[in-house]
């Protein structure tokens, strides 16, 4: 494939290129000849390696995106934002209790949230990350972890926060808690372990292990597919 | 493709509720041979040097093992020990978090495991996995009807105490991660929610909507973060270390901050370096993140492990083929295993939608390049439907919102709604199925050196079925973990040497291997017109 016809112009921590318009910001900054050591990972939205900063052409908006999802357009002023320096309040999942108080405890500064909604109009994953941070402050475990669910941990909330807060640690915190202690854990999951523990599936699998190709070949090809 | 939609849309309300028939074992084995990708010979060939000399393995893999190392082993200063510890872990995927936090419950102290990285911690494919992983815990199925699955699904070439192992721990797996607070989606009984897969005889895939792969690493890494276990990132591994006594003794670092090398010496050394994707074999796209460069098997050869079949990569079916900007980007089992069915340019079923991901694939190539079905996109690319808009009719609106977040929204950020309009997907390079040979212990043949995760080859055969490797990160990694801290409590190092680094410059000189290629390559080269350049050399 050959490059498209169109090029456009895209700045890069303010250098000028000329780049294939229809790219995403990734592969704009690769085709301009930058090689990522930083600010790239998974490639596929899924892991907030590649949290960006831009601006339109002739725009004042501040706007964030993830560079492999996000498609250039003219005119556009990038910057890459790879890490974010924020401090995440290390805790024992064994020890700590899921009570109303206790992410507040952990993460005081959420008290300041100015309920500006900066840090929605910046998450990529379209998270309602006020909501969230509100739902913590109610200590409300529950709606904390259902509301920021989708969080990849980017960054881009945290950077633009007035109020200093680091959404995506207390969106962590939440659902630890919530699944371990208010959802807790399956029974049968439980007793599936006691009874592979106890060695009742020992035998049957033994004799599995021991089975010539043959053997299995009929057993797999005849087994019963029940996924109702 | 707008008039291939229509068709789609056509006759969508007629194929509700049906299945096209699974295939015989004999058409499996021709489509397989006909079609798959790993059976055009041409694209393979014998390593050509070192003790598994003669193995089968993709040019792209024998590439990187016929080259010579990044370093010049005589400008290293061995004295200089930067690094100092118990138990060395390379990489930081699903395996190597696993490890690090099982070396740590086995008795070390947290700054005595270094987990070294790359890229950040958490970075890896298994961050991407999707769909789900596979565990025997529903009262209907059993470990024992698991094993049949995996070690049919993988052509019967898997080490069956390494498949005991895998089916015996997979529900003590979704325990400790239940303990560590990962949030499984249920039914409103408290019971799991578990979906079937390609290949799989019953429901056994446990899910986080479809981010499985995400909200289980961001446990582990928030995990490893609150034991204060050691880690560096940006920080490559590039060679091991042996000792005068010919154990691995820990490994040479490349810092991609600093551009130095740093000397890092440990009892025992863990790899769990993940996947070769990013080697683009064949030219196909591929799922793997960025990091997906088959570093560990060049640094684990060099210092002489065993690697096992080599010669089997998979191909996920059913990968984005459009809109260009992502295409390659994983499309979930899942989708199919909740009810989309994969539908060809005429509107018509031609598959039955889950079969094991090798046939699965060699039925879309097929479809495509033979039946000439195919929908061809924009730029040329050929793909087939897969009608998602079928997930939220049969299972009720608002199904594909709840569980599957991220397509919709990664889809959406392109203007296509998949609650609306089928995807567009092919087949593209997602997993290495052979690799470092390790035993149940996560040992390989070399003391001091165990390996786990998706570097290591012999768990799932010549085809690894979903779910399964989101199952051996934790299980391999655990049993590394405990293995490696349990040996590094008594084991002793001696003098530092790199030595077997010569010592293969000098095989590859008899070998007659004339390159300029160095390897583990690091980070993949896409700079310039390599960002755009799509070589796919299909049939």
């Amino acid at each position: 494939m050959e490059a498209k016809n169109d090029m456009i112009t895209i700045y890069v921590m303010g250098k000028k290129y000329e780049v294939p318009a229809d790219l995403t910001i990734m592969k704009a900054m690769e085709y301009a000849g930058h090689q990522f050591r930083r600010g790239a990972g998974c490639r596929g939205g899924f892991c907030g390696a590649c949290a960006t900063l831009y601006r339109k052409k002739g725009s004042y908006k501040l706007e964030g995106a993830l560079a492999c999802q996000k498609i250039v357009e003219d005119g556009m002023y990038i910057a890459q934002i790879p890490f974010n320096p924020a401090e995440k309040m290390t805790y024992d999942i064994d020890e700590i209790k899921p009570d109303v108080n206790t992410i507040l405890e952990y993460y005081p500064e959420i008290s300041r949230c100015l309920a500006c909604n900066t840090c929605t109009k910046a998450c990529p994953q379209d998270i309602m990350v006020m909501d969230y941070v509100q739902s913590a402050l109610r200590g409300d475990i529950t709606k904390t972890a259902e509301l920021s669910f989708d969080c990849i941990s980017c960054g881009l909330c945290a950077v633009r926060c007035p109020a200093e807060i680091v959404p995506y640690n207390i969106g962590q915190l939440a659902r630890r808690l919530y699944a371990k202690y208010i959802d807790g854990p399956s029974r049968h999951v439980l007793d599936r372990v006691e009874e592979v523990e106890k060695g009742v599936y020992d035998e049957e699998i033994e004799n599995l292990m021991k089975a010539s190709k043959e053997e299995l070949t009929k057993l797999y090809n005849s087994r019963e597919i029940d996924i109702s | 493709m707008q008039e291939s939609l229509k068709k789609v849309v056509e006759t969508r309300a007629s194929r509700i509720g049906k299945t096209f028939p699974p295939m015989k074992p004999e058409e499996r084995q021709q489509v397989l041979k006909d079609f798959h990708p790993d059976w055009k010979m041409d694209q393979k060939r014998e390593l050509k040097v070192g003790h598994n000399k003669g193995l089968l393995m993709p040019h792209e893999v024998a590439d990187q093992l016929e080259a010579h190392s990044v370093i010049d082993a005589s400008k290293i200063d061995l004295q200089k020990i930067d690094y100092d510890v118990d138990v060395l872990i390379i990489g930081a995927g699903g395996a190597g978090l696993s490890a690090a936090i099982y070396a740590h419950e086995n008795g070390l102290d947290p700054d005595k495991i270094l987990i070294v990285q790359k890229l950040r911690l958490g970075d890896a494919n298994s961050k991407m996995s999707q769909g789900g992983i596979q565990a025997a815990d529903h009262p209907k199925d059993s470990p024992t009807i698991h094993y049949l699955d995996i070690i049919g699904g993988g052509h019967y070439f898997n080490e069956p105490d390494l498949v005991e192992a895998l089916v015996k721990d997979g529900p003590e797996v979704i325990k400790w991660h239940e303990e560590l607070g990962v949030l499984y989606d249920k039914l409103p009984d408290g019971t799991m929610q578990l979906a079937p897969g390609g290949g799989t005889s019953r429901r056994r895939m446990h899910s986080c909507k479809d981010y499985t792969g995400m909200e289980i690493t961001r446990v582990l890494v928030d995990e490893v973060i609150n034991r204060e276990i050691s880690y560096l990132e940006f920080m490559a591994a590039v060679e091991f270390l042996k000792d005068d006594k010919e154990q691995v003794a820990g490994a040479l670092l490349f810092d991609l901050d600093s551009d130095e090398y740093k000397v890092a010496r440990a009892k025992s050394t863990i790899l769990a370096t993940g996947g070769f994707g990013r080697l683009h074999i064949q030219g196909f796209e591929t799922t793997n993140h960025y990091g997906a460069t088959g570093d560990g098997i060049v640094m684990a050869y060099r210092a002489g492990a065993s690697l096992v079949h080599l010669d089997s990569t998979q191909y996920h079916p059913t990968c984005s083929a459009y809109p260009e900007q992502i295409v390659g980007q994983l499309c979930t089992e899942k989708l199919r295993g909740r009810g989309a069915q994969p539908v060809n340019v005429d509107g018509d079923l031609f598959v039955y939608p889950l079969e094991t991901r090798d046939v699965e694939a060699s039925a879309l190539i097929r479809e495509c390049y033979s039946k000439n079905k195919g929908i061809k996109t924009p730029t040329g690319m050929l793909g087939v439907w897969l009608d998602t808009p079928l997930i939220d009719v049969i299972n009720g609106e608002g199904t594909i919102e709840r569980e599957f977040a991220a397509m919709l929204r990664n889809y959406s950020k392109f203007g296509i709604d998949i609650r609306k309009e089928p995807m567009l997907v092919f087949p593209a390079l997602h997993y290495q199925n052979g690799g470092v040979h390790i035993n149940v212990k996560g040992e390989t043949n070399i003391p001091g050196l165990f390996a786990a995760g998706e570097v290591c080859g012999g768990v799932h055969g010549k085809n690894r079925l979903m779910g399964n490797s989101q199952l051996d990160l934790y299980v391999f990694g655990r049993r590394a973990g405990k293995a490696a801290s349990e040996r590094a409590k008594t084991a002793k190092i001696g003098k530092l040497s790199l030595s077997h680094v010569d010592k293969y410059e000098e095989l590859l000189e008899e070998a007659g291997i004339q390159t300029s290629r160095k390897s583990p390559m690091i980070l993949p080269e896409y700079r310039g017109n390599k960002t755009i350049e799509h070589h796919l050399k299909l049939l």
